[in-house]
């Protein structure tokens, strides 16, 4: 009784006027009161520098992706938060004299984490926040040096509990959507769309989940086990029965690597086709993704993304002059979304470009 | 078609009683109206204790009445004369102090006006008082329980009052019933100043009550009467005649007093009223004393401040024929109009240039600054087209003008120089309509003007307007196109097949830099008749080396197929994401939607405008009729030759068109690439501070 008290005004709180800034925001985040859990990895990397700032100039680069790959390698830890946890780091240990020099140190170290993974989003969209919030804030000049780097430091470690709370407030605003006994077909592995499910069953709805099976990560599988420990009643279709699952699917829900400026959204691949046979069918299809997945780019086509090839294997010998074409994610249009659950409320995909030019210009 | 239209080609402005109407008066007012002579309205003044005295003009300025689609009750209330001498504590406007302040000024004008009877200080809105509309109010007020306490009292404080009252009454009741005549600001003027000497009381109090019942339609109709007689006088009868006029609206009221007040007879009134109006209305045009310009002017200018002006329509003829009055140039009007087209100003093209020539050394006040009348020039013969270089120009033209502007004596920089830039822009106007990028410039210039402070010297004002100008051309025109381009160039790959319209100087832009950058790609330049704008960009783009296929808008559905993107410049983009372009650009992009190419519109963020518009109709450019009849360099295309005449041919040449949203795929500007639906954030998130962008 009263837990469900708690919750809805909880989601009251979420709901109401989400109006975002994410400096704001950032601001309020005391959900996770818990910063020594990552003390013990900053430590160690911190060791891991020290090492390696012995060596040369370059290198302070590569401590930048080691430090990211530790920060990536924590499972609740989202990839946008790892570099914004990176860049922190970087703050920390860089020995600029000026806010300048600090702000072309970071620069600099982003620059090198978004070369090292050009394919990924959610990590520049992660950078870009950063920086942004870095040369944003005025009140920066006033300050000297000392102060403005524990302000940042302070502000680097909030995105992880950021990332939390907003994966707790999409799973709160998108809990509404799953009806009791519909079912819900979901593609790839997204722990924003686990939270919601589990939080929607764990307010004593009934539902039934469809994963697909996700190749070439087999991703869909991992979800399904995941699914099965929440006791949500789970089955496994092949990614090619989307279509002849759809009739009985009620809604498409699936997480994004990225949200672009069209409202669209980069998914794992297969979304794109899951969401075209959803909108032929009628079928709505949700997107559940936090807003600091919201990148500034405007795919047109399949064509412009960044490719981001995988290993894919064949069962059989292929031979040899069969090009086995593979990409691990697609660009799903606007138009074949219904809606897109974040943490600024459930927003229309054309919604998303307001948002994003709020935040970025 | 016709049948449509047929409603409002109605010229009189009409309002549509609402409410509890006598029906016999409202079909007596639109009666026949009676050659002017024949009702020559008594010209009738009081000349009791307390004599109403009328400064206002009647002049059917129906342009002021449109330009003012909001109930704007201030100028009625500033109009109301001032207090009598006797009485200082007395507001201006009756009813709103506030406004009565901003008034004051023109209110001694006023005042020393009364005297003579030259209706002095008469607002357009006031001035164009429908006579109509305060007979609707004298209607609706019909019936009413009259609590006047005697004939002696001609106009007693009650009927001042309730008069002053009902000049907010009326202009609502006019915004709702007749917002589609456009007349909304037309508010019977009284004079309250006589009156206020006789009771006090009616000045000192500001707010005006709900005094309906106090007024008795025959006082309306009195105060009408008077009206129409100070008109008369300012006409130019003289001051005698009015005298006499006084007289006889003495009379008049008196007796029409008593009559109201026995029920049964006045529904007459308002039928005797309204026989009479169109002969007011057609006694009105002539006459236009300076003070009422003045006036005019000061009123127009307030009513700028808030409200956008509506564009003009053509198919009014009142106001087409006001406005060649007062046009410098003299144009004639094409003989074979298309009909939905009506609305838009459909000229016979090069007939202004003789006239345009004739006045070049003509020393006129009003003439325009050298650089703005050769701007003018270029556009009349289309040397300067295309949006940015349109605005560039003029920019231009009025930075000169701001250099060689000084402020006339007693007149104060902020406001004359707007004035003067007003009657530049409907010099510019008349030789070609302005684009919306060059509204939004010209609206960017007076915002400025405006925020002048006061106390700056006019050497220093120059100095910081003309800045202001030459930031606003390099920021929002030259740094945006640079970034644009910039943001464009990733959008091109190696191997695609880019195609565009007509010739736009940011695609231009963004293909010559594209091809610098080492792409490698190839271009279709489609092109329309009849301007063949494409030539021009096709004969660039291979000076410069790159690879071109030209062909004309019929092949645009066999030219799509291989395309890859599509470019496409625009006049402006409007707050629903509709791109307002050169006609045939929402051909060229639905028939690329249709083939799943992505359409790429490439516009800077100056070009963006509030207004929604679904169609190209409402608001469109007409072009030469002849160019379309006529192809270059084919003398046996001559079956058309005298289509003039012919009354069942009407040709349309239209230069722009609206491009639904759902055929841009994004829309290219200096601050990044958005979906069409964004273009209201833009708006919004740019333009709060007053014209920054």
């Amino acid at each position: 009784m009263k837990s469900e008290e708690e919750i809805s005004r909880r989601r009251g709180e979420v709901s109401g006027a989400v109006t975002y800034e994410w400096l704001t925001q950032a601001e309020a985040a005391r959900f996770h009161k818990d910063p020594d859990n990552f003390k013990p990895l900053r430590a160690s990397s911190l060791v891991g520098q020290q090492q390696q700032r012995l060596s040369d100039e370059r290198e302070g680069l590569f401590s930048v992706i080691d430090e990211f790959n530790l920060w990536r390698s924590k499972p609740e830890l989202a990839e946008a938060v790892a570099a914004i946890k990176a860049l922190t780091a970087v703050i920390q240990r860089s020995e600029a004299t000026t806010m300048m020099g600090l702000e072309i140190d970071l620069k600099k170290a982003s620059e090198a984490l978004k070369a090292w993974d050009e394919t990924s989003i959610s990590l520049s969209a992660g950078c870009d926040l950063f920086m942004r919030y870095v040369t944003r804030t005025s009140a920066l000049e006033y300050e000297d040096i000392v102060a403005g780097k524990a302000r940042l430091i302070e502000r680097g470690e909030k995105f992880g509990e950021i990332s939390l709370k907003a994966r707790q407030t999409i799973a709160l605003l998108g809990k509404d959507f799953v009806q009791d006994g519909s079912t819900i077909l979901t593609h790839g592995c997204s722990r924003v769309v686990l939270a919601l499910l589990k939080l929607a069953a764990s307010n004593g709805k009934h539902f039934h989940v469809i994963c697909t099976e996700g190749r070439p990560k087999n991703s869909g599988v991992e979800m399904a086990n995941q699914l099965l420990s929440a006791k949500i009643p789970v089955s496994l279709i092949i990614d090619s029965a989307i279509a002849y699952t759809m009739e009985k699917v009620d809604m498409v829900l699936v997480g994004a690597d990225g949200v672009v400026e069209s409202g669209g959204i980069i998914n794992m691949i297969g979304t794109y086709q899951a969401a075209l046979v959803a909108h032929s069918m009628s079928k709505p299809v949700y997107v559940a993704a936090e807003s600091y997945k919201f990148a500034r780019m405007y795919p047109l086509d399949q064509r412009d993304l960044p490719l981001a090839p995988c290993y894919v294997h064949f069962p059989g010998a292929l031979p040899e002059s069969v090009i086995a074409e593979v990409s691990t994610r697609d660009y799903t249009p606007p138009k074949y979304l219904t809606l897109l659950f974040t943490d600024l409320g459930v927003l229309t995909p054309s919604a998303v470009s307001d948002e994003l030019i709020q935040l970025y210009l | 078609m016709e049948t449509r239209r047929g409603a409002r080609m109605v010229i009189d402005p009409k309002v549509r009683q609402v409410g509890f109407v006598t029906p016999g008066s409202e079909l007596g007012r639109p009666a026949a109206p009676e050659p002017p002579g024949a009702a020559a309205p008594v010209p009738v003044v009081a000349n009791s204790p307390s004599p109403v005295i009328i400064p206002l003009l009647l002049i059917p300025d129906t342009s002021s009445l449109r330009t003012t689609p909001l109930p704007v009750p201030s100028p009625p209330s500033r109009r109301v004369v001032a207090a009598p001498p006797a009485d200082d504590s007395m507001p201006l406007g009756s009813y709103n102090p506030s406004d009565a302040i901003l008034g004051s000024s023109q209110g001694s004008s006023e005042r020393t006006g009364n005297n003579d009877k030259h209706g002095s200080a008469p607002t357009d809105s006031l001035a164009d008082m429908s006579l109509s509309n305060a007979s609707t109010l004298a209607i609706r007020l019909e019936g009413l329980n009259v609590t006047n306490d005697g004939i002696s009292n001609v106009l007693s404080t009650s009927t001042v009052r309730s008069a002053v009252a009902a000049a907010p009454t009326s202009v609502e009741h006019a915004f709702q019933t007749s917002s589609g005549q456009g007349i909304i600001g037309s508010v019977p003027a009284v004079s309250v100043d006589m009156a206020a000497a006789a009771n006090p009381q009616a000045g000192i109090d500001p707010r005006p009550m709900p005094l309906k019942d106090r007024t008795s339609k025959a006082e309306r109709r009195a105060i009408q009467e008077a009206q129409r007689a100070a008109k008369a006088a300012a006409k130019g009868v003289g001051t005698d005649i009015a005298a006499i006029a006084d007289g006889n609206v003495a009379n008049e009221v008196k007796s029409s007093k008593p009559s109201s007040q026995k029920k049964g007879l006045s529904e007459k009134k308002p039928a005797v009223f309204s026989d009479k109006k169109p002969v007011v209305s057609s006694d009105k045009k002539p006459v236009v004393s300076s003070d009422k310009k003045s006036a005019e002017k000061a009123s127009e200018k307030d009513k700028r401040k808030d409200i956008p002006a509506p564009r003009m329509q053509f198919d009014d003829e009142q106001r087409v024929a006001k406005a060649k009055r007062r046009s410098l140039i003299e144009q004639t009007e094409a003989k074979n109009r298309v009909e939905l087209f009506r609305h838009l100003p459909q000229f016979l093209h090069g007939t202004q240039l003789p006239s345009l020539e004739s006045k070049f050394f003509h020393e006129d006040p009003l003439h325009p600054h050298p650089s703005v009348f050769q701007v003018g020039l270029q556009y009349l013969t289309r040397e300067i087209v295309g949006g940015n270089a349109r605005c560039i120009a003029m920019l231009m033209a009025f930075r000169d003008m701001i250099n060689d502007y000084s402020t006339p004596m007693e007149k104060t920089l902020v406001r004359d120089l707007t004035a003067k830039i007003n009657s530049h822009v409907s010099f510019l106007i008349t030789c070609r309509p302005i684009s919306i990028s060059m509204g939004n410039a010209i609206k960017f210039l007076k915002t400025r003007i405006a925020s002048l402070p006061v106390t700056v010297s006019e050497f220093e004002a120059k100095h910081s307007l003309i800045l202001e100008i030459d930031r606003f051309i390099q920021e929002k025109i030259v740094f945006a196109d640079n970034e644009i381009v910039k943001h464009a160039v990733t959008k091109i790959r190696d191997g695609d097949v880019l195609l565009t319209h007509g010739s736009s100087c940011v695609v231009e832009m963004i293909l010559v830099r594209a091809f610098e950058l080492g792409k490698k790609f190839q271009v279709v330049v489609i092109d329309s008749r009849p301007r063949l704008e494409g030539k021009g960009l096709l004969r660039r783009l291979l000076g410069k080396g790159l690879h071109c296929t030209y062909t004309h808008i019929n092949a645009a559905s066999y030219a799509m197929q291989g395309v890859t993107r599509v470019f496409l410049g625009a006049a402006s983009v409007l707050s629903n994401g509709t791109v307002y372009s050169r006609v045939g650009t929402a051909c060229v992009a639905m028939v690329a939607h249709a083939l799943g190419v992505p359409v790429m519109i490439c516009c800077e963020t100056y070009k963006f405008h509030e207004r929604v518009q679904l169609d190209s109709i409402c608001s469109n450019e007409l072009g030469d009729p002849d160019a379309l009849v006529e192809v270059h360099g084919r003398k046996d295309v001559y079956s058309l030759r005298g289509w003039a005449d012919s009354k069942h041919l009407h040709v349309l040449n239209l230069m722009y068109d609206a491009t639904p949203a759902d055929y841009v795929s994004m829309i290219i500007t200096e601050l990044g690439m958005v979906p069409p639906t964004s273009v209201p954030v833009i708006l919004r998130e740019y333009r709060k501070v007053p014209y920054v962008m």
